[in-house]
């Protein structure tokens, strides 16, 4: 049963990143992306990642992409006012694309995956030792994200502050 | 997963499927009475017995006008996004604990869809996508005005989900618990949020108001403004399926209020009555739902007696008052709940 609905998520998934590229109106592609962000919070529910997949949803579909369709729809961009790369530059993307599927394709092989690893399982993606292990083998780092966070926040304010002309 | 308790989730899904549309249809009603009530006039009285059948000539009239698309709008998003708008307002019913759960042949079942336990936060995600179907159905009319009220509706959906999302950490922080049936069974015996949280209680449902777009923060379909807002070019059932999504979001945010901060189906000494558990299921259900439709009435209330804000008194509002307010309330919270335990 999971199998199928994994294999249904990832059609569904890769048919909309590809989308994502193909599509000619950038709303069309940023549409399709968020419709991906969702195909891969299903994938969070499948690894019995509950939380993840929620917060996925918070944080991408319903904050970030909400503030890409903004500037979207502000800019009204399209693909008249889209510059056309140089021949070169299809080419460089093209080939360093490329090495980036080989050398994926290379760690995948090189991955060795633990035959006893259930999903259902697992009691990870609960809450709770979500936030034991948050708050107790990885607090540095989070700490550290937290302060990112932060630097980030008061770097916009400082930017969209209004000029004062002393 | 056996095929009895199968069936009763269909039923249940299906039974509360029904129920928000009907609600959301007398909801027309009732608002049109009340705003009667306060305008000291009759209100629908001709359709049926006191105007009963109102919503079903407003239904039939709304299928057969015109089904009008602009020539230069984008085809695909336009439907997309009406559509989004209900498919979203009928989401979060299903984490909602609607009452104790019944015995049916000696097994118990839940009356709730999917008791997930990180129920709090699925109802903040189906928040947050809330404002694509406004967003997509505002730039898709390839209209200004319809533009302008989309940009209105989703800056000002952002801004007062921030304030909703720390009042609903500071519940979550007091309840221990993201489970919203967890949350509803620690309120029994009258100890409701309410009075535990009387600041993020407030916050919430000033929030609440805002995010389902009703007076006194209506500026995105503010008339004298912007014509008619977001839904400008929309004609026939998509502008009804606009329409009904805001009185589903309405049904749907006083269930949000009753369970969260009002005890959802308590009500005191309703367990000393020595009910059986059916009949004590079916009273819960009736005591959430007259807190519902109260929660309801206080939204129209609302919408009868004050003015609508100015755009900037909004965003201040929003940004300048109520998150400093929820911020606090979250550090008394955390200080408080730390120090009792």
């Amino acid at each position: 049963m999971n199998l199928y609905i994994f294999y249904g998520l990832s059609t569904i998934m890769i048919f909309s990143s590809l989308m994502v590229l193909i599509s000619k109106r950038p709303i069309h592609s940023l549409l399709y992306l968020i419709f991906s962000f969702f195909t891969l919070a299903g994938h969070y529910i499948l690894l019995n990642a509950q939380f993840l997949a929620v917060v996925h949803i918070i944080v991408y579909a319903g904050a970030i992409m909400v503030l890409f369709l903004f500037t979207v729809m502000l800019l009204n961009l399209n693909n008249v006012t889209e510059e056309r790369k140089s021949r070169f530059s299809q080419i460089t993307a093209v080939v360093a694309a490329g090495l980036l599927l080989v050398s994926l394709i290379g760690a995948m092989k090189g991955l060795k995956i633990d035959p006893a690893f259930d999903p259902a399982s697992l009691q990870i993606g609960t809450v709770k030792n979500l936030g034991q292990v948050l708050f107790n083998q990885y607090l540095l780092p989070f700490e550290l994200a937290s302060v990112l966070f932060i630097s980030a926040m008061v770097g916009t304010v400082m930017l969209g502050r209004k000029e004062i002309n002393y | 997963m056996n095929i009895d308790y199968l069936i009763f989730k269909i039923v249940l899904i299906a039974s509360i499927f029904g129920l928000s549309l009907l609600v959301a249809m007398y909801a027309t009603l009732m608002e049109r009475k009340v705003a009667a009530f306060f305008q000291d006039r009759y209100g629908p009285n001709r359709a049926g017995k006191w105007g009963l059948l109102q919503p079903l000539a407003d239904g039939i009239k709304l299928f057969f006008k015109e089904e009008f698309v602009p020539s230069s709008a984008d085809k695909l998003l336009y439907i997309l996004g009406p559509s989004l708008s209900m498919f979203v307002a009928l989401l979060t019913s299903a984490v909602i604990p609607w009452g104790t759960p019944v015995v049916i042949g000696g097994k118990q079942y839940a009356l709730q869809v999917a008791d997930v336990n990180v129920g709090i936060l699925y109802i903040f995600a189906v928040v947050s996508i809330g404002v694509y179907g406004i967003m997509i159905g505002g730039w898709a009319s390839n209209n200004k005005y319809a533009l302008l009220g989309a940009i209105r509706a989703s800056s000002q959906m952002i801004s007062y989900e921030l304030a909703l999302g720390i009042s609903i950490v500071t519940l979550v922080m007091t309840a221990q618990s993201l489970s919203i049936l967890e949350i509803v069974e620690q309120q029994k015996g009258m100890h409701w949020n309410a009075f535990y949280q009387p600041l993020g209680f407030i916050i919430f449902t000033i929030c609440a108001f805002a995010e389902t777009n009703r007076a006194p923060f209506d500026l995105p379909e503010c008339e004298t403004e912007l014509i008619g807002g977001y839904h400008t070019e929309y004609s026939s059932m998509k502008l009804g399926f606009y329409l009904f999504a805001e009185y589903i979001n309405m049904f749907i945010s006083g269930t949000l209020i009753s369970a969260l901060f009002l005890g959802g189906y308590d009500f005191p000494f309703i367990n000393d009555m020595g009910f059986s558990q059916n009949t004590l299921a079916a009273v819960h259900f009736l005591v959430f739902f007259c807190k519902i439709s109260f929660v309801v009435f206080v939204f129209m209330w609302i919408r009868w007696t004050l003015p609508r804000f100015r755009y900037d008194q909004l965003m201040r509002l929003g940004w300048k008052k109520l998150i400093p307010i929820a911020c606090i309330n979250l550090v008394i919270t955390g200080v408080v709940v730390l120090l009792t335990q």
